[in-house]
């Protein structure tokens, strides 16, 4: 039988710790996610809880050593990406699977031309000459909004504004059409009045290229705009996952209330206001003792809470989440 | 950009003025000339002439006057043994000191960098340990006796390479391997030091998540920016590079301006010794220049922020 998959990227019970001289840090221990063709889906979370190791994961863009895989697979099509062996994997960054990073300013090598750091995608994945990937690069400087972009080509990242800096990662990172893009924090480092532009040219882009996005943000206002479904990690693990307009409607987990409280307005982040709602600190995933992480914080912990992690297990149609009271309500 | 050079060749003229006010008031310390220039036997009436005549007498200001008025003319005085203008004597030993410490500085910056960046890359492994532990040894190996024992391995033992003079190519590899390999280990271990620190930087990551292949993330990416702090070492290190010729010359009989300035410092032949300093001094100061030059096509956000 012929199964057409509908996940694109289905990320199982993947593992990725990091040996440190603290101990093991489990920075992403045991999270399953999928994203389908063109879907968008956010991930938010506390600082520390994984979500850039989650990321680089994909690429495998991670420091091994220190980075290992402990378990679990990415299935991209079909196909494990831990198994890829380095140029597998280097053949598809940037061409299928793309990423842009939080901070624009150190994101570009100082010492190059803009034009020079952009014309290299085309000239690795699409074997073009220089004179013709340079002009790829000025059309796709145009087509993410960079003004002059004849002029642009010839610039270094200094002499650019943190928003064009980021609107230069946005052209390098699509400049090859990918399934996939993953966004880690893309507007965090912006003002906020350039943050609105990124995010609504990110979505036009999307739209046009009908790439999927694995959004990581801390803002809970992009998420309820442009994401189709979110997830919540805390302490390396997802605590809960689901449509979105479902999670800001009816969150299951008390964590997940905790942040949606925490914040009034919907476009502010909660990284900035502190999580009045969640008393206590996030702890760091270096040498955590065994157990539930999240319990110590929770308002509404219970005996089993205490004694054992609860599993992610969907307690709605599409709504999975990691509660012993919530999934069992 | 203009300006920026403008600015340092200013400062150029500060540093050569600061360097012959500072070697000539040194030199003057150190003892009277004229005693040596005469026969043991002469009486003090002479002395007393020939200090006159040469104006020993006069305050030190009015001598360095003189001196400075002269030099500005390219006049840097007689040598009191060789009886000739120093700066003839000087120019005629220059090109051989410039080749030894140019090929001095060309090993080691041949040798280290790749090997610096292997062992960047390959951290940890035995290539780095064994090299580094390499690097370490030659670090502590003084110049003259690394010098000494090349001439035991390969001319006396082996018979490969003479042992002294100018004019070969064999004769020129030993004096500037004894001369570069200390700064061969210094560079390599830089290198190494500068690439692991840049390759943990975010725009190395984002020329791996492009696709790009390993040798251009590291060759491109991580290297040009590697070679800034280089550039600024290899430049000062030079001035030094030149202080290491004049033991290098001497062990190879290497015909240059160092072991030009030892005879002259044993002689008290004080004009030469001056002028040697001086020349030395501009030499020095030059290649800061060059340096600058480089850093300027190295770092375009130099000759970015200087215009604001
Ligand atoms: N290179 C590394 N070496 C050791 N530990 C690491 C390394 N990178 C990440 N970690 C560990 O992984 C944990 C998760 O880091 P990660 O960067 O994924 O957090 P994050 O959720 O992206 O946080 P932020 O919101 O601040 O970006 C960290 O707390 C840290 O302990
Ligand atoms: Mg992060």
């Amino acid at each position: 039988m012929w199964v057409v998959s509908s996940r694109m990227l289905s990320i199982r019970n993947l593992k990725t710790y990091f040996r440190t001289p603290k101990g093991l840090a489990r920075a992403v221990d045991g999270v399953s996610l999928d994203i389908g063709p063109g879907e968008v889906v956010g991930v938010v979370g506390e600082s520390g809880c994984g979500k850039s190791v989650m990321a680089l994961s994909i690429l495998g863009l991670l420091p091994r050593p220190p980075a290992y895989f402990a378990g679990g697979e990415i299935l991209f099509n079909d196909q494990d990406l831990l198994k890829f062996k380095p140029d597998e994997m280097r053949r598809l960054r940037g061409n299928q699977i793309s990423m842009i990073f939080q901070e624009p300013m150190s994101a570009l090598n100082p010492v190059f031309t803009v034009g020079n750091q952009l014309q290299e995608v085309f000239q690795v994945h699409r074997n073009l000459g220089r004179a013709e990937a340079l002009q790829n690069a000025i059309d796709m400087l145009a087509k993410v909004g960079v003004p002059a972009p004849e002029r642009r080509v010839r610039e270094y990242p200094y002499q650019l504004s943190g928003g064009m800096r980021q609107r230069v990662m946005i052209a390098m990172a699509l400049a090859c059409r990918p399934a996939l893009l993953l966004a880690d924090e893309p507007t965090t480092a912006l003002d906020v009045s350039i943050q609105a532009q990124i995010i609504e040219l990110m979505t036009a882009l999307k739209e046009e290229l009908d790439t999927a996005i694995l959004l990581i943000t801390h803002d809970l206002g992009v998420v309820a705009e442009i994401t189709r479904r979110v997830a919540v990690m805390y302490t390396g693990k997802i605590m809960e996952e689901a449509p979105t307009l479902d999670l800001f409607d009816a969150p299951l987990h008390p964590y997940t209330r905790g942040l949606l409280t925490s914040i009034p307005r919907a476009d502010a982040s909660f990284e900035t206001e502190s999580l009045t709602e969640i008393k206590g600190v996030v702890p760091s995933v270096a040498a955590l003792p065994p157990g539930y992480h999240f319990e110590p914080r929770c308002p509404e912990a219970i005996d089993i809470c205490r004694a054992q992690a609860p599993a992610l297990e969907e307690a709605r149609p599409g709504h999975r989440v990691a509660c012993w009271r919530a999934a069992h309500a | 950009m203009g300006r920026y050079l403008l600015k340092r060749l200013w400062h150029t003229v500060y540093v050569v003025v600061g360097i012959s006010i500072i070697s000539f008031f040194f030199i003057h310390l150190s003892g009277d000339p004229v005693m040596l220039m005469l026969p043991g036997d002469a009486s003090m009436a002479e002395v007393e002439t020939l200090r006159q005549q040469l104006g020993f007498n006069d305050p030190l200001y009015v001598q360095y006057w003189h001196f400075a008025s002269r030099a500005v003319t390219g006049d840097l005085g007689v040598s009191l043994y060789h009886r000739v203008p120093a700066i003839r004597l000087i120019m005629e030993r220059l090109p051989a000191s410039l080749e030894l410490a140019g090929a001095a500085m060309l090993i080691a910056l041949v040798v280290a960098i790749p090997l610096g960046v292997i062992s960047a890359v390959k951290r940890g492994s035995l290539w780095d340990m064994s090299s580094m532990l390499g690097a370490l040894f030659g670090l502590s190996m003084p110049h003259f006796w690394l010098g000494i024992m090349l001439i035991l391995l390969f001319s006396v033992t082996l018979g490969w390479l003479p042992t002294s003079g100018r004019g070969t190519l064999a004769q020129l590899v030993m004096p500037s391997l004894a001369l570069g390999l200390s700064l061969m280990a210094m560079f390599a271990r830089l290198t190494r030091s500068v690439m692991l620190e840049v390759l943990s930087l975010d725009y190395v990551r984002t020329a791996r998540a492009k696709g790009l292949r390993e040798k251009i993330v590291i060759g491109k990416h991580a290297l040009r920016n590697a070679l800034i702090p280089l550039v600024t070492v290899a430049g000062m290190q030079f001035g030094f590079l030149i202080g290491g010729t004049v033991i290098i010359e001497t062990v190879f009989a290497w015909p240059g301006v160092g072991r030009l300035v030892v005879q002259a410092i044993f002689s008290r032949d004080y004009p030469l010794v001056q002028a040697t300093v001086l020349v030395l001094a501009v030499i020095f100061v030059v290649v800061n220049l060059l340096v600058d030059l480089i850093y300027l096509y190295l770092d375009p956000q130099i000759s970015y922020l200087e215009q604001k």
